[in-house]
């Protein structure tokens, strides 16, 4: 860059600071920011820093690496702005504009010190826009990583609340599956089984796969592992929901489940649960 | 009916978006109940290997009209590491890699044709084809 060096801004920020700042502030103002979202001196706070930062930075005459170490400590800064941002529910573009909007300003006073040579203000404009274009890229890149983490933690909670387990009776849970049996949920529902298992003094798990539309070997070994760690905890499991189509398939796959006790249905489960905790079940005379 | 669709498998989603496409072609095939879900499974357990040992790749799924019958056909490959040993790897309870060892061999269980080409170094390409 034939500016190197020489360029006028960083002399410039530093001597029109106070001006620049309100002109800053003004320009974000006019354009509507959310009053609703920022309030105006947390905002006039956010400039102040980026101003002082981004003066310190310049001084180095590097305009066009921000990933250099100068860089840093304004990156980092915009990246807690863009962060809180995402937190507000600001727009990728609204956020974005914190920096653009800073050109204005900039521009402005360059004018009135170059205004008379055209040439070096020309070029003095192209870096500093090149500059502020990289730095408000890098604020939607934090904002989209930042939204990413926030469906991550939703789909980690949605998880947990998936696999629910619920306690039928006396000493007798039910575990319902819905959906991919995958090795995170699996994680997820051997803990908060065995969790309850020790809460209630449960001696009967019931694993209902009716929600699993297949079984493959890994589905198999999930619940192999799970109900292995049940009779480790002093709970026996029934495995239901296993569809004919299923049971056939998994015989052909050759995977062994004969240790486990497996039943039709849910109901079919909790009747022989019930039996099995010594429950009799019978149907009340007046009923009939 | 003449359809062709190619699905990369990159990430354990991949397997669940394979498994659904195999089975709406499988229903529109008219496939019974039984032979949906041998050639869903055939196809979440290759998908599987594919993404775990073959280090990600590809399932091309064509339905098969020969007139007088209909079918499926699955193609997965990828350019992993090949299978050394290829009748060691369809042993029951074979695995290197801390699963079952059932994938393989159970999958040439529940399908009509199963062909596999490996090279060492190269990759592996597994067809499978379930009739109606
Ligand atoms: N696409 C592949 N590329 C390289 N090696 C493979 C591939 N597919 C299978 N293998 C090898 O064959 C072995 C057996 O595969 P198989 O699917 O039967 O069992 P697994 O995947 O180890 O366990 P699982 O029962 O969960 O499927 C694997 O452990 C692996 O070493
Ligand atoms: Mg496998």
């Amino acid at each position: 860059m034939s500016l190197n060096g020489q360029s006028k801004i960083p002399q410039i920020l530093k001597n029109r600071e106070a001006e620049v700042l309100a002109d800053w502030l003004g320009e974000q103002m006019a354009a509507g920011i959310r009053k609703d979202l920022l309030k105006e001196m947390e905002l006039r706070e956010e400039c102040r820093e980026f101003l002082e930062l981004f003066t310190d930075a310049i001084q180095q005459g590097n305009f066009t690496n921000i990933q250099s170490p100068e860089w840093r400590g304004l990156k980092d800064m915009l990246a807690s702005v863009s962060r809180s941002r995402t937190q507000k529910g600001f727009t990728p573009t609204e956020t974005a504009n914190f920096v653009f909007s800073f050109k204005q300003p900039l521009f402005k006073r360059l004018r009135q010190e170059l205004g008379q040579n055209g040439e070096t203000l020309l070029e003095e404009i192209l870096s500093a826009t090149n500059l502020i274009d990289k730095l408000a890229l890098w604020t939607t890149e934090i904002y989209q990583k930042t939204r990413e983490e926030v469906i991550l933690r939703q789909q980690e909670e949605l998880m947990e609340l998936s696999t629910p387990v619920v306690k039928l009776w006396e000493g007798i849970l039910a575990l319902p599956i819905i959906g991919t049996l995958d090795s995170a949920r699996t994680q997820i529902m051997m803990e908060s089984l065995l969790q309850m298992i020790v809460q209630t003094g449960s001696q009967v798990a019931i694993i209902d796969i009716t929600g699993v539309p297949t079984v493959d070997t890994l589905t198999a070994q999930h619940l192999l592992k799970t109900v292995t760690a049940a009779r480790l905890m002093g709970a026996d499991c029934i495995i239901s929901g296993i569809r004919p189509q299923i049971a056939q398939t998994i015989v052909y796959l050759g995977v062994d489940l004969a240790d486990i006790t497996t039943k039709a249905s849910l109901a079919d489960a909790f009747v022989l649960a019930l039996k099995r905790s010594g429950f009799a079940i019978s149907r009340s005379k007046s009923a009939i | 009916m003449q359809k062709n669709e190619v699905i990369s498998i990159r990430s354990s989603s991949d397997v669940v978006l394979v498994r659904q496409a195999v089975r709406q072609l499988a229903v529109e095939l008219g496939f019974s109940l039984i032979n949906q879900t041998k050639i869903v499974t055939g196809a979440s357990e290759l998908a599987r290997n594919t993404l775990e040992h073959g280090g990600g790749g590809t399932v091309n799924i064509e339905a098969l009209d020969e007139g007088t019958r209909r079918g499926l056909r699955l193609i997965f490959e990828d350019s992993g590491p090949g299978i050394p040993d290829l009748e060691l790897a369809l042993k029951d309870g074979f695995t290197t890699g801390g699963g079952l060892g059932m994938g393989l061999s159970g999958t040439k269980r529940l399908v009509n044709e199963f062909d596999i080409v490996s090279r060492v170094g190269e990759g592996t390409r597994i067809t499978i084809t379930k009739w109606k």
